[in-house]
């Protein structure tokens, strides 16, 4: 008791800049975006008390709705990566694979690079007429849609994109997963008689539950917040934006197109709360189906 | 990860949100130039949004202090998705660059919301004449009865062809009495000679500035008049549905199409004949591979005999709130003057705005630039704005051009959008 004492304020003061980073940078944000949302803001602050009308607009707004499934259908597809990456990482992870160091660089490279300059190389591969992808296609006898101007087309294009951008992410952590798994457990199951698939099976895939639960909660979080390939890889301008628009980029258009930040504030909330429901799911469900043995 | 920098992001804006106070503190407008140059002292921030521009921004400086020797100019350069929504959270903080660009399409925004200072010094003591400039481009630098802006330069539009690509079709080469109809015939016998080889007879963008502005203007219709739309007006609509004609006749490629690759890019590289566009694709021509082969000439004329088209130029304003309002506007008057557009122009940089000045402009590619300049004296109108511009300029993108080509005529489209955007309108205060 006394030793603690003579501590003083002083572990305290050792805290402080960590707790001054955190509440400057996101508590005093949150409560501020939370306030705003009741209010009706201009582009240049002086902002009038406004209840909930911002959130009744929110509601009775289209665009919001077919802003979540546009950015579920997203979140959804970029999560395929996650079983994409559990098969290439253990694939990798193979013992006595050559240059596996060239493949994981490979694999890593598109999450290192600037997310809007992969988007525009993109944008050159998506083109309808002249684009990699459609003369690739060609050769094999189908005649490609326009990729980035079709409705659907387009949010598949944005999201195949997310998933190849995911998956070297995915692979670093699935990879540390991989390598915690003991070895005495494939020498006692091929001991046993297990095929490799059934070894993939029955001790891989159970074993990298931790990583996975990890990689879907990362990935959802990630997922809703869509904004920056979307704007890159289709641009602002395009006529398919409407139907393709996500969540954050609604946020944007309002906030900063539309200059009514108090309505941007109520969609930002919205994403929050859409986010933390989807987490807190994920978290109750994980007894279910991951083990931590 | 990405939610941190998200989080931050918008922690960014929230304390700028926070910072904000009110309008009241000093009003840089009143601020006027002494006479001893020498006196003029401090530090300014310059904001611009092009980097093309940026040499000559800077040569513009080393002339400004060969005349005042204590200001400090320093540029800060923002590319242009970002310019506005950066100035937007620096306003909210009292932190606006001295003296920065503006656009049209921003100036009421920001004049409304006492983020610049007007020009009443300046003027009173002529060290800026709105004389020197288009009184087009001095009309969309005003707001409620005061001038904010020094007009910096102006852009029009013309029509842009292929030389080469008429001659491979065999279609006789267009002239400055072509009407509408000219155009789309022509358009045909392009689609019909060089459409196989997949060259489009126009390379026309859909934009608002460049295709339906003009269109809509020369036939005697209107974008904005009175805090009302014009979308719906009869003669609008005929504007309206040239471009539309155009599109589903299959000489211009559809706004989606046009999203994929840019009219303009396919007009460069030899895949279009011809286009309406600004003077701000010269720089562009001159490096394109179809450099040699390509003229320009007035617009098309529409049915009435009429032609016309909007007049848009950036211009220089100072802030509201700058901390040496003496140095700005003393900086502010120099951008005005006939040195600092002589400056701009022989650096090829932009068409400048004071009268008389463009012929470096004019001599810098050997089209017919004057036509851009004669446009502007001649048969100009002013660009259309408003007060929360951006708020229908975005219905536009999203309604008026992909509607073009479209199954419905514009005679539903255009008023649908008139709706809209008068209830818009209505929202401004």
């Amino acid at each position: 008791m006394k030793a603690r004492r003579a501590d003083g304020g002083w572990p305290w003061l050792f805290v402080l800049p960590t707790f001054l980073g955190v509440g400057v940078f996101y508590l005093w944000p949150l409560v501020k975006t939370l306030y705003d949302s009741f209010t009706e803001t201009g582009p240049f602050g002086g902002s009038t008390w406004v209840g909930a009308e911002n959130y009744s607009t929110l509601v009775a707004d289209g665009e919001v709705y077919r802003a979540i499934v546009n950015t579920v259908v997203y979140t959804a597809i970029v999560l395929l990566g996650i079983p994409l990456a559990v098969l290439f990482a253990s694939l990798l992870n193979r013992p006595g694979l050559r240059g596996a160091m060239v493949y994981r660089t490979l694999f890593f490279l598109p999450y290192v690079a600037l997310p809007t300059a992969i988007s525009l190389v993109w944008r050159i591969i998506y083109n309808g007429e002249y684009g990699v992808l459609n003369q690739a296609l060609k050769v094999i006898g189908i005649d490609g849609p326009s990729w980035i101007t079709q409705p659907w087309f387009a949010l598949v294009a944005v999201a195949l994109l997310g998933l190849w951008m995911s998956i070297g992410f995915n692979m670093i952590v699935l990879s540390a997963g991989l390598k915690g798994i003991p070895g005495e457990l494939y020498e006692a199951a091929s001991l046993d008689g297990a095929s490799r698939v059934q070894q993939f099976r029955a001790i891989t895939v159970p074993l990298l539950t931790p990583s996975i639960f990890f990689l879907s909660v990362v990935t959802t979080i990630a997922g809703f917040q869509l904004f920056d390939q979307l704007f890159a890889l289709l641009g602002p301008t395009n006529p398919v934006m409407p139907k393709t628009q996500s969540l954050v980029f609604l946020f944007y258009d309002a906030a900063f197109v539309g200059n009514d930040r108090g309505y941007a504030a109520a969609i930002a909330v919205l994403i929050l709360a859409v986010v933390g429901l989807l987490t807190a799911f994920q978290f109750r469900f994980q007894r279910r189906w991951v083990s931590y043995d | 990860m990405r939610i941190t920098a998200l989080l931050a992001g918008v922690a960014l804006a929230a304390t700028a949100l926070t910072a904000c106070g009110g309008n009241s503190g000093n009003d840089a407008g009143d601020a006027k130039v002494p006479d001893d140059p020498a006196q003029v002292k401090g530090d300014l921030t310059y904001a611009i949004w092009d980097v093309n521009q940026q040499p000559a921004m800077q040569e513009l400086v080393k002339a400004f202090n060969a005349k005042y020797p204590n200001v400090k100019v320093s540029i800060s350069l923002a590319t242009f998705d970002q310019y506005f929504t950066k100035l937007k959270t620096q306003g909210s903080s009292d932190n606006l660059p001295d003296v920065f660009w503006m656009n049209g399409p921003n100036l009421q925004l920001f004049a409304a919301n006492k983020q610049l200072a007007p020009l009443d010094g300046l003027l009173e003591d002529k060290q800026v004449d709105p004389a020197n400039y288009p009184q087009a481009l001095n009309d969309l630098y005003s707001w409620d009865g005061k001038q904010y802006g020094v007009p910096k330069d102006f852009d029009t539009i013309a029509f842009w062809y292929n030389k080469k690509l008429f001659a491979e079709a065999k279609v006789a080469e267009p002239t400055a009495d072509w009407t509408w109809d000219d155009y789309k015939a022509a358009a045909a016998k392009l689609k019909a000679a060089l459409g196989p080889k997949g060259i489009w007879a126009s390379g026309d963008e859909l934009g608002n500035q460049g295709n339906y502005y003009p269109a809509i203007m020369s036939n005697g219709g209107y974008v904005i008049k009175d805090g009302k739309s014009g979308y719906g007006d009869p003669k609008s609509i005929e504007g309206l549905q040239f471009w539309s004609d155009m599109v589903k006749a299959g000489y211009t490629p559809t706004a989606a199409q046009n999203a994929e690759t840019p009219g303009r890019e396919r007009f460069f590289s030899g895949k279009a004949a011809m286009m309406w566009n600004g003077n701000w694709l010269v720089s562009m021509a001159l490096k394109s591979p179809v450099k040699n082969d390509l003229a320009i000439l007035p617009l098309p004329k529409a049915p009435n005999g009429e032609r016309k088209t909007p007049i848009h130029g950036l211009a220089n304003v100072m802030s509201a709130k700058s901390k040496n309002p003496q140095a700005a506007a003393a900086f502010l008057a120099f951008l005005g003057g006939k040195d600092a557009a002589l400056i701009q122009a022989k650096a090829g940089a932009a068409n400048p705005a004071f009268n008389g000045t463009q012929g470096d402009f004019v001599s810098s590619a050997p089209y017919a630039l004057k036509t851009f300049i004669d446009a502007a004296s001649q048969y100009s109108e002013p660009y259309p704005v408003s007060k929360d511009t951006s708020v229908w300029n975005k219905l536009e993108t999203d309604e008026v051009a992909p509607a073009f080509g479209g199954d419905k005529p514009m005679s539903e489209v255009g008023p649908a959008v008139a709706a809209k955007m008068d209830e818009a309108l209505g929202k401004e205060k």
